[in-house]
């Protein structure tokens, strides 16, 4: 039930870029196609919970033994940055079909805030390791959500007459500016 | 304090360094270098016109595919084919460069409007409305679908007509796929001959709506001494490489003999101009009339 109520909460009432505005560029950058948005949500997904598994791991066995709990932010940067690379090289030489995939898509999240964001906020919240992990998928999961949602109301804009000045990006701050509107009605559901 | 965050940050940093540079040789994944010798020479502008994916597709499958001909960048034209086949040690082979070409002079033909229309602004939507707007349902609609698709910037909307910019196109065909009542086909730029409507509706169905439109008389497919002529889909079709092999000595009879004068002469000249990358001032340039009549 805990795990049910986490995913809720992950997802709708907390959702990562629409409750939390975490992730924007991305969110206003690849939702102009369902497919590409969807291929995005993937590679977010896949490395927020690889990112948070690794911080999770440095958290415990370097900072707090050190003392050096105020270095979070700039240690887990650092930590993404590398394990991204990483991965991509790794994917690369053993996964091609899900290198083709995510491939493109893994430079654009080296220091996406969405991965980050997880990873400092299931530290905040003092969750243990699976739990973090869980927490890790229903936050990616709620990030490919609201962007697959707003990719599908951007594809409805090539068909329709929107004034010139709004066209593009100025329409779309405003789509998301009412999608976080439209969640706003999760709040208050659960904590 | 600072020493130890100093001394935590770079030994992380070196750390991960490490572990980039190790993985960067163990994880290194071996890539054909030609494939982007290869894509570099081509266009890069991925239109498809190839029937792959993209450039780089195409020059993956040029290098591992043996029998995969270099000559399929269209946009390219024959350079690119050389270029290529240098790079790959085939044998360019020839291509026959050709051009879009649009089978409708409604303009010409006086065709009326059934109604007016309000609705999306594009070829595939009018054309769900009744057949579009026109009331002869074969053709030009003129929402510019295959202006926007262009990869090329080689097609204007004139007179509700598309128009074609030979020195700009570079037959990549992606028009042609995009068009959708098909009155758009790629034809090689030295044909001579070309039939300005793509009706295919009967004799007296067409002189209802349209001035100039084809009747299928048949009397071009009769008078051709090449029999290159003849009906396919219900259209007029010139087999251009028969009309070309046969050459001029028939002095073009079929132009001369067609009782709607759809059937025209194109200028040699334009057509077998190369498409070049200087921005053309079309709508002023004569030629460019000649091919868009």
């Amino acid at each position: 039930m805990d795990t049910f109520l986490l995913f809720i909460s992950a997802i709708f009432v907390n959702n990562i870029v629409l409750a939390q505005y975490l992730g924007n560029c991305p969110y206003l950058g690849c939702s102009k196609e369902k497919s590409v948005s969807i291929g995005m949500g993937g590679a977010v997904i896949f490395v927020t919970i690889m990112a948070t598994m690794f911080t999770f791991l440095i958290q415990k066995f370097v900072l707090i033994p050190f003392h050096l709990a105020y270095l979070q932010t700039i240690v887990f940067i650092l930590v993404i940055a590398a394990l991204v690379q990483f991965v991509e090289m790794f994917l690369k030489k053993m996964v091609p079909p899900l290198y083709k995939a995510l491939g493109i898509f893994l430079p654009l999240i080296t220091t996406n805030c969405a991965v980050l964001g997880v990873a400092i906020l299931v530290q905040r919240k003092e969750y243990d390791f699976v739990t973090s992990l869980l927490y890790a998928v229903a936050a990616g999961t709620g990030f490919m959500l609201a962007l697959v949602l707003l990719a599908g109301i951007r594809e409805r804009f090539e068909i329709t007459r929107i004034p010139r000045a709004m066209r593009g990006v100025p329409i779309g701050l405003v789509m998301a500016g009412l999608m976080s509107l439209a969640f706003m009605a999760f709040k208050g559901m659960i904590a | 304090m600072i020493t130890v965050s100093v001394l935590t940050l770079f030994s992380l940093g070196f750390a991960s360094a490490g572990i980039l540079a190790i993985a960067s040789k163990v994880l290194y994944v071996e890539e054909d270098p030609r494939i982007e010798v290869v894509t570099e020479a081509l266009p890069g502008a991925n239109c498809g016109g190839c029937g792959f994916a993209g450039c780089e597709a195409y020059a993956a499958a040029v290098i591992n595919d043996p029998d995969m001909p270099p000559n399929k960048c269209c946009a390219g034209g024959p350079d690119v084919a050389t270029r290529v086949a240098e790079l790959t040690g085939k044998a360019a082979g020839d291509s026959e460069p050709e051009v879009a070409f649009r089978r409708c002079i409604k303009v010409e033909g006086n065709v009326a409007k059934k109604f007016d229309y309000f609705g999306i602004q594009s070829c595939a939507a009018a054309k769900l409305v009744q057949d579009g707007p026109d009331a002869c349902k074969y053709s030009c609609l003129g929402f510019g679908d295959c202006v926007r698709a262009c990869p090329f910037d080689a097609m204007w909307i004139e007179n509700d007509l598309v128009h074609i910019a030979p020195d700009k196109c570079t037959s990549c065909g992606t028009c042609v796929r995009t068009c959708p009542n098909s009155i758009l086909e790629l034809i090689p730029r030295r044909s001579r001959v070309m039939v300005f409507c793509s009706s295919q509706d009967k004799g007296k169905a067409v002189k209802d709506v349209c001035e100039v439109g084809c009747i299928s008389c048949g009397a071009c497919i009769k008078k051709c001494p090449a029999q290159c002529i003849s009906m396919v889909d219900e259209r007029i079709f010139i087999d251009h490489k028969a009309c070309l092999a046969y050459g001029p000595s028939c002095e073009e009879v079929c132009v001369e003999k067609c009782p709607r004068n759809i059937l025209r002469c194109l200028n040699p000249e334009l057509m077998s101009a190369a498409p070049d990358t200087e921005p053309a001032r079309y709508p002023e340039e004569s030629h460019v009339a000649d091919l868009n009549a």
